[in-house]
């Protein structure tokens, strides 16, 4: 049960900066925990968050295990071209996932 | 003298009476407010903005299974209820009904639960599964901002007067119903926390201290081990039972379902 929930304004004019927030469903597992059996839980969270605006990276965080489960990440880019601001991110399986959503800058 | 005496006896007696009364009178509390009231401001700024409330996460996952075909009958929610935001309207807000077939009180989930099972022929999702809470979630939304209006009366009537026994019912090691903390003490503090009045109207909402979303009967769970009670298990008839009641008592509020809690 994996979900992103991302929003970003379709539309911005140029040279303004545009609030970018992506709320990403994740245990973030932090390994420090055990089980009801007292086996350690593997840690399991989001390394690596990385956000691209036109085929260029501009956003990249490495999260750790003290942040909270679904993880809430807001940030902002300048517009400068109409493109697709794309995000990618991988957790500890190594399951890497992604979403995006376009920006028209006029 | 002996007259007197009666006559003392009589009144204690008449005393005593009214305050029996009282105690089983339905009391609510006045003003009726919120859970939403007792959060931290950051905490309900969270619930206000849609794309900050992690409860939206699984809202989003009951709108992509809601259109889902499912089980031998290859049927989707959608198949028979058509589109949510229309069909599924202020339904939630009448939860727990008593269902005519079966002349059960069912709460939301069990109904999701009963249409899985008997119309779409399919596995019945588990309580407190991520496809359970999810539906549950996604249907409690398409009644948000409406009112909590659940019939007590016909049918419901002998669910409700065992749910409210149930709430005026003292219980545990602790010895407390839920009237002593949410009629006589909402507002005040209980250890690190304030108390709220106890409505249901934010559920299944995300509670901070889970990082997930959970029903009502999870929350309630969680009160009867507070008092150090035995808790009942899921879908439990007293559970449903004391969510009417709850749902009665919180006439005058709006379901705000995913709610965040602390």
């Amino acid at each position: 049960m994996a979900q992103a929930l991302v929003k970003i304004q379709a539309q911005a004019k140029r040279g303004e900066a545009v609030e970018v927030r992506a709320l990403i469903q994740h245990p973030m597992e932090t390994g420090f925990r055990r089980d009801d059996m007292g086996k350690p839980i593997a840690r399991d969270i989001i390394r690596e968050f990385v956000c691209t605006y036109a085929g260029e990276e501009v956003l990249r965080a490495e999260l750790q295990p003290a942040i909270a489960a679904n993880p809430f990440l807001v940030f902002h880019v300048l517009a400068t071209e109409s493109g697709e601001v794309a995000f990618r991110w991988t957790d500890d399986k190594g399951v890497v996932q992604s979403e995006s959503a376009r920006l028209t800058v006029s | 003298m002996l007259y007197r005496q009666r006559l003392a006896w009589g009144a204690l007696a008449l005393l005593l009476a009214a305050t029996v009364g009282v105690a089983q009178e339905p009391i609510r509390p006045d003003p009726v407010r919120s859970g939403r009231d007792f959060q931290a401001p950051e905490t309900r700024a969270m619930q206000d903005d849609d794309g900050a409330n992690p409860g939206m996460l699984w809202v989003a996952r009951g709108r992509a299974l809601w259109d889902e075909a499912v089980g031998a009958a290859r049927r989707s929610c959608a198949s028979c209820h058509g589109r949510a935001d229309e069909t599924m309207r202020g339904v939630a807000a009448q939860y727990p009904r008593v269902d005519p077939s079966s002349g059960r009180l069912l709460n939301l989930e069990l109904r999701i639960q009963q249409c899985r099972g008997e119309r779409q022929d399919a596995p019945v999702p588990r309580f407190e599964s991520d496809e359970l809470l999810a539906l549950t979630a996604y249907v409690a939304h398409q009644s948000r901002g409406m009112p909590v209006a659940v019939s007590v009366d016909g049918a419901a009537r002998p669910f409700f007067d065992a749910g409210r026994a149930a709430y005026f019912q003292r219980i545990g090691q602790l010895n407390l119903a839920c009237t002593h903390c949410h009629d006589a003490n909402w507002g005040r503090m209980l250890r690190g926390d304030r108390l709220s009045q106890g409505h249901g109207n934010a559920y299944p909402a995300y509670r901070l201290d889970w990082q997930a979303v959970g029903s009502l009967q999870r929350r309630l769970r969680f009160c009867n081990t507070g008092v150090r009670a035995e808790p009942h298990p899921f879908g439990a008839a007293e559970y449903v039972a004391l969510e009417l009641y709850l749902a009665w008592r919180a006439k005058g509020l709006t379901v705000e379902s995913p709610a965040v809690r602390r």
